[in-house]
């Protein structure tokens, strides 16, 4: 009797322990911090772009602290996973292959289309040499396309080899390539048509997260509904910028 | 079973584009993982023995430079030396890079008589050739060092006695200082061919881009990685990989070694082994 | 930083090259090279005592404990360390945190792996996400020297072994003539004088450790590549600073950067190799000088 009421204790302990740790717990807000307008390291040094100020809203929305972190592209999933912090808020497409591992929230940008951009106008999309950025949906898209494909290691060099002339063409989402089409006075230029891929932009959680889904998802729908979402996506990425 | 042997024939050589072109894209089997990641050491083993191949000859040359009494022959292997043993090999790789794409696009036409081929600056942003170059001068450097410091200790009586039996010039140094040298320097370059097939890791991680996705192992590793968001299968394989490799490398250069010593007696033999470890 | 950086679109030359190279973010770069000095400094001797343990290890008369020593330096040496970082230190967290999992919430019933998910009790979390930012960064970079550590022990404990079996048997044997025991022998004969022995390869050593530095960034540590590569980037007009693709003159510093690194590095060591072989004749000691090093696939 005595062991079964100390148990009992030990099982109310814990619980009531799990309870006030989670009032406790910062939520940790996982970004790459290299992808503008999305989410980029400004010039103090901080997380800066449309997802900081999405997420921090999100987070008082849901009253949750939050506390951000970057992390590098190629490990963001695994890091997730192993718990090194709790969402991933970086501009990532919702892919059925992404969303076995992990789970995502509802989406805060509507599928984005990808497009091509180039030196001249009459290059090959389907044949041509297509630069991308390793482990991106667009590679692999790419490398379907039947165009040979030419990976980097970062976004910023995909566009290097298409100045210098080693790609025909880069594909990438067209919200990174537009601002940087409009500052190259007339070099590159947009070509062929736009292609989505995959789905819209969602935050990734871990799979066993439920509750903290839940939360964001509440959140993010109730900046739909006022219309503040559709506000802060014209704001990064432009009037013509798709919004639900 | 035979499952595997169908993807070790659409895999097994898709690292130097021959076979099925699309990569697998889901439920990848561990077959898969160990043909593909496999098929990518082809790469590692191409750079790597091709860069100690050339690297070699360049090394005694370069280490002779920096011997010589003439500062105009000294100075610059010295230099050349230090900036590559003196910075990491992969700033080497994006400053190559970075100075190769500069270059004017242009071909050449060389007749060879039977065939007549185009040589083509391009070439060098491609990582066949543009980071062959780059781990060619890489390991120059070092082993230079290596047999420069074998060179300076070379003992004083091998050269007094050659010296006392009329041997000169070329002869001297191709009878007497090079073997001699080539012994003394044989366990620290063991470890520099062994580091350099790990460097070669480096090529398409940070260095130069990827074709039509033809990468090395390191790169199939961290593709198999990424899609299935698992960094502890891929990486461990190759892992393994390196350990196989890295044991033949040392059964090669040992069967080597061997060589160069077979005519020491017994005692002394075993008195040049310890010294590896010391050297290392 | 400057007054006159209130408002950087009207600046040009100098005024505009002055407020760029001092912004918050430049700031972190500087200190970024304060992180690989300070990782460097640290790991030097954790390796060091991995490769002391090792060589101990490989040397014992207790066979499990010999292989265990053998292995470790085979394995991590024949390993390209890239490739261990890709995946070693996710394993170690984890291990970390399955460990305090353990102890601190014995009562936990929901299993650890759940799919894919890696899934310990709040407590366990290491460190505690309620934690701030810096102390985060702080585990995050003790991770970083801890592996490290583990892959220049393995290489430390070579070096070391070799020293140990290079200082002269007849020393050995005489100590043992005046009765000391194997231990006795070790401490007091050996260990002060292997150091001499040693010292060429931990030299080369330490000149690898420079070099495999910029390999940090896949640890997860903002260090200099890590900056560069942001710093250098092509920055568009949503920036204060915008500027085309600068990569090149980042790397160009990162360059400098480890040849002064290197050459301070080597000229301290010939002090310290002339100084500990000061009238003595060992072999060892010249013909190691500067004989191998090689960047861990760097």
């Amino acid at each position: 009797m005595k062991k079964l009421v100390l148990t009992a204790a030990a099982l109310a302990m814990s619980a009531g322990m799990a309870l006030a740790g989670s009032h406790a717990t910062t939520v940790r807000m996982g970004t790459e911090g290299a992808y503008p307008p999305y989410n980029f390291i400004n010039d103090a040094g901080e997380v800066d772009g449309f997802e900081r100020e999405l997420g921090d809203e999100l987070c008082k929305r849901a009253e949750l602290t939050c506390e951000w972190v970057t992390n590098d592209w190629d490990s963001i999933i695994p890091n997730l996973v192993s718990g090194n912090y709790d969402t991933i808020i970086a501009g990532m497409s919702i892919t059925p292959e992404r969303d076995e591992v992990i789970d995502f929230t509802q989406e805060y940008i509507p599928g984005s289309p990808s497009a091509y951009v180039a030196l001249s106008d009459d290059v090959d999309t389907t044949g041509g040499v297509i630069a991308a950025q390793t482990a991106t949906i667009q590679a692999g898209y790419v490398a379907d396309s039947g165009a040979t494909l030419v990976e980097f290691a970062t976004a910023d060099e995909t566009i290097a080899a298409v100045r210098n002339g080693e790609a025909d063409a880069v594909l990438a989402d067209k919200d990174f390539l537009a601002p940087i089409v409009a500052e190259s006075n007339g070099e590159l230029k947009f070509v062929g048509d736009d292609v989505v891929i995959g789905g819209g932009v969602g935050m990734g959680v871990r799979e066993s997260d439920t509750e903290l889904k839940e939360k964001f998802n509440a959140a993010i729908q109730s900046m739909k509904d006022d219309g503040s979402l559709n506000a802060l996506i014209r704001k990064w990425f432009g009037e013509d910028a798709q919004t639900f | 079973m035979s499952a595997c042997l169908d993807t070790i024939v659409a895999y097994g050589l898709r690292s130097i584009g021959i076979g099925e072109r699309l990569l697998p894209k889901r439920d990848f089997t561990l077959c898969e993982h160990f043909t593909l990641i496999g098929s990518g050491l082809l790469w590692n083993l191409y750079f790597g023995i091709l860069a100690i191949f050339f690297g070699f000859f360049l090394a005694n040359a370069i280490a002779m430079a920096k011997a010589n009494r003439r500062w105009w022959l000294r100075k610059p292997a010295e230099w050349f030396i230090f900036i590559f043993r003196g910075s990491p090999l992969f700033i080497q790789f994006f400053l190559f890079y970075e100075a190769f794409v500069l270059l004017p696009k242009m071909g050449w036409d060389i007749n060879l008589g039977f065939t007549e081929i185009t040589v083509e600056t391009r070439w060098l942003t491609r990582a066949w050739l543009g980071a062959l170059i780059v781990l060619i001068l890489n390991t120059t450097a070092y082993s230079a060092e290596i047999f420069y410091g074998a060179l300076k200790s070379i003992p004083k009586g091998d050269i007094e006695a050659a010296d006392a039996y009329g041997l000169t010039g070329w002869k001297r140094y191709r009878r007497i200082i090079w073997p001699t040298m080539l012994r003394l320097a044989w366990p620290a370059y063991t470890n520099e061919a062994i580091f350099l097939f790990h460097a070669t890791t480096l090529v398409f991680f940070s260095g130069f881009p990827a074709w039509r996705q033809k990468g090395d192992a390191l790169y199939y590793a961290s593709y198999f990685a990424d899609k299935t968001f698992n960094p502890f299968v891929a990486y461990p394989i190759l892992a393994g990989y390196f350990i196989l490799l890295t044991l033949t490398v040392i059964a090669v250069y040992g069967a080597i070694n061997r060589r160069l010593n077979r005519h020491l007696p017994q005692e002394a033999r075993r008195k040049l082994r310890i010294r590896p470890n010391v050297v290392r | 930083m400057f007054s006159w950086c209130t408002d950087p679109d009207t600046l040009e030359g100098l005024a505009w090259l002055s407020c760029y190279l001092t912004t918050g973010k430049h700031m972190a770069f500087y200190r970024s090279f304060g992180t690989v000095m300070v990782l460097l400094l640290v790991t030097a001797p954790v390796a060091l005592a991995f490769g002391f343990a090792g060589a101990m290890a490989a040397r014992s008369h207790f066979a499990p404990l010999r292989w265990l020593g053998k292995g470790y330096t085979a394995v991590v040496r024949g390993v390209p360390d890239i490739a261990f970082f890709l995946f070693f230190v996710i394993a170690l967290d984890q291990g970390i945190e399955y460990l305090r999992h353990r102890i601190k919430c014995p009562d936990w019933s929901e299993p650890i792996r759940q799919g894919n998910d890696f899934v310990v009790c709040p407590a366990a979390k290491m460190p505690l996400s309620s934690a701030p930012q810096w102390v985060h960064e702080t585990y995050g970079f003790a991770l970083a020297v801890i592996t490290f550590a583990i892959v220049f022990g393995a290489f430390a404990a070579n070096v070391l072994y070799g020293g140990m079996r290079a200082v002269p048997r007849a020393q050995m044997e005489t100590a043992e003539a005046y009765g000391m025991s194997r231990r006795q022998a070790f401490w007091r004969i050996m260990v002060p004088q292997m150091w001499v022995y040693a010292l060429p390869g931990l030299g080369n050593l330490w000149m690898i450790l420079i070099k495999a530095t910029p390999l940090l960034f896949l640890l997860g540590v903002e260090d200099i590549v890590y900056w560069a590569r942001e710093l250098g980037g092509s920055k568009t007009s949503a920036f204060t600073y915008p500027h085309p693709d600068w990569r090149l003159y980042y790397f160009l510093a990162l360059l400098v950067f480890y040849l002064l690194l290197t050459r301070v590095s080597e000229i301290v060591l010939d002090r310290l190799m002339a100084r500990l072989t000061h009238g003595q004749a060992t072999s060892g000691a010249k013909s190691g000088g500067r004989a191998a090093d090689k960047g861990l696939a760097i």
